[in-house]
């Protein structure tokens, strides 16, 4: 494994969001911000401060804002509309599937706290099905991005790219480690690590996890080939069946449940195209509960210590 | 169209035609020929109420957004006349789909924030129905109207009184809805939702207040299936076709109708 990566400093996701809004507002007028009173969690403040009359505040009213941002949107605004991702996507499914994705509005869904790892809030706050709800629906593109830079850049990327977007990110601080200057290609999976003996897709910041699995693994003789699948939908189906023909043996991971998640995308592809061994690092079948993002990560086996075992398992079933 | 679809709205659609006809034909600032979803430079009217096509289509089709023969597609397969309003097939003169009720109100919401950003002095209309209004959405975006100052927003709600399961007041009571939206901060006017004379002056009274910071609420009052007489006043025909003998007998007691396509 020739590949090194830094961690420049653990960094939120939901700051790189920040981060891209503003610079990418900077750049095009049209762009706009609504959220529905989680603005500093959204980290939309400075944008906010910048451009008043661009920012909406919605109150907590989601179906509203979802409604509003589509009137933005047709009306030829780029609005980009925030909150938790629960709230942005099970709460207002059905606004989100009229009013969005079959309208084919310019919508970007900006989705923090998603997953487990908002932590102490519990449950009630978390998801695991998001993937799999906005995946479903046609015309959505769905974006998870691995770490603060990526984060930045799939905001600035979605800001140019027409139709509906879905992007996914968290509350807690993860390692920062892609290039800052990394430009986001939606749709374009990336290999990160050159390998031979098991494929590991990852998303999100088990992307990270999934690096120091490949570190581990690589002492005991195991050569993994990483790729990011940042962006879920629409999926990059030659990156992945290139890399499985290669290797033979896929562990997927994400922190997402088993059901709707990447981890049976990639498998529902390979199924048709290319049968082989699967193994999944996600969460089967369950709700979570309150605790410190690193407890959960544990606790959930969405670690790598998980990844390493997995790929144990997926290897001698080659 | 109702009758060759097979299925469809009557009801409501008879509820709301003469004030819909009265709108576009008399008060709209629109243009077939300069329409664009994005709607620059001219009023927008929003269905919220989606199941209310077969007036809808009926009445854009005789504004010339498409030709009249195409309402004969209603309803049929690879149609752009879908049962509820869609964009996919890009039919004209249909900004947004509808149909899964309670979303255009908040729709034509951003739609009029984009107009004032854009310093468009055009008009955002919605219609909306009265048991839609059972929707908890459409009091969202009665709140954020007000709020934001929605003064060039003109809604209009069919108040015929009755839903698909019966009577409004003793499904989900609606209560003084007059009432209601002018609690929520709108300016409020209760019409008689069939007569002309009336339904124009409540388009000139929601006009005059543009400036005050005040979203418009016109309560149309109307009847179910008005001017059919096996049709009005009840629930009984909300979703119903009816066949080729009462179709016949609708038409004809509509001395004032086109004849069908």
């Amino acid at each position: 494994m020739n590949e090194i990566f830094t961690n420049t400093g653990n960094k939120d996701t939901r700051s790189g969001f920040g981060a891209g809004l503003l610079e990418a507002g900077r750049k095009n007028p049209d762009i706009m911000a609504l959220c529905a009173d989680l603005t500093g969690s959204l980290k939309m403040d400075e944008f906010a401060k910048e451009f008043p009359d661009r920012f909406i505040q919605c109150g907590i009213a989601e179906a509203n804002m979802i409604g509003t941002a589509a009137g933005l949107a047709l009306s030829g605004k780029i609005p980009f509309a925030g909150s938790f991702a629960n709230f942005l996507t099970g709460r207002v499914y059905d606004q989100v599937r009229q009013s969005v994705a079959y309208s084919d509005t310019n919508v970007k869904l900006c989705a923090s706290h998603a997953g487990i790892t908002l932590g102490e809030d519990g449950a009630t706050h978390q998801i695991m099905e998001d993937i799999g709800l906005m995946r479903m629906l046609p015309n959505l593109t769905v974006i998870n991005s691995c770490d603060y830079n990526q984060t930045k850049a799939a905001t600035i990327a979605m800001a140019d790219y027409p139709g509906p977007v879905y992007l996914r990110f968290g509350r807690p601080s993860v390692p920062n480690f892609t290039p800052a200057d990394q430009k986001f290609e939606i749709g374009k999976a990336l290999r990160m690590i050159e390998g031979k003996d098991v494929t590991i897709f990852a998303t999100g910041h088990l992307v990270w996890e999934s690096i120091v699995a490949a570190q581990e693994l690589e002492k005991i003789g195991i050569s993994v080939e990483l790729i990011n699948i940042h962006t879920i939908k629409p999926l990059d189906i030659k990156t992945v069946i290139e890399s499985v023909a290669k290797t033979g043996a896929v562990v997927c991971a994400e922190e997402h449940l088993i059901a709707g998640g990447m981890g049976e995308l990639v498998s529902g592809l390979l199924a048709r195209k290319l049968p082989s061994p699967v193994e999944f690092v996600a969460v089967d079948d369950m709700f979570g509960q309150s605790g410190l993002p690193s407890e959960l990560l544990k606790e959930y086996r969405l670690d790598s210590g998980s990844i390493v075992e997995a790929v144990k398992r997926v290897i001698v079933r080659k | 169209m109702v009758n060759m679809a097979g299925s469809g709205h009557p009801g409501g659609s008879l509820s709301s035609t003469d004030f819909l006809t009265a709108l576009f034909f008399y008060e709209l600032n629109h243009d077939p020929k300069k329409w664009t979803r994005e709607g620059k430079g001219l009023d927008m009217f929003f269905l919220s109420a989606g199941h209310l096509t077969p007036v809808y289509y009926s009445i854009l089709a005789r504004s010339g957004y498409f030709p009249i023969q195409e309402l004969a597609e209603f309803r049929k397969l690879g149609s752009r006349l879908q049962g509820h309003p869609s964009v996919e097939r890009g039919l004209p003169g249909i900004h947004i789909a509808s149909g899964s009720l309670g979303q255009g109100l908040s729709v034509a919401g951003g739609a009029a924030i984009a107009k004032r950003l854009n310093a468009d002095k055009n008009f955002v209309y919605v219609l909306i129905g009265d048991g839609e209004s059972e929707e908890g959405q459409i009091w969202e975006a009665a709140l954020f109207a007000a709020q934001k100052k929605l003064d060039h927003l003109i809604v209009m709600t069919d108040w015929n009184g009755q839903q698909i399961d019966g009577p409004v007041s003793s499904i989900l009571n609606l209560g003084d809805l007059d009432a209601k939206w002018r609690a929520f901060g709108w300016d409020c006017l209760v019409v008689d939702g069939h007569n002309m004379e009336a339904i124009l002056n409540s388009f000139k009274w929601a006009k005059a207040g543009v400036g005050n910071g005040k979203p418009k609420m016109l309560l149309m009052k109307t009847e179910m299936g008005k001017g059919v007489d096996f049709m009005q006043g009840t629930n009984q025909w909300h979703g119903k076709a009816p066949n080729n003998e009462q179709t016949d007998r609708a038409l004809s007691q509509l001395k004032e109708t086109l004849g069908d396509f």
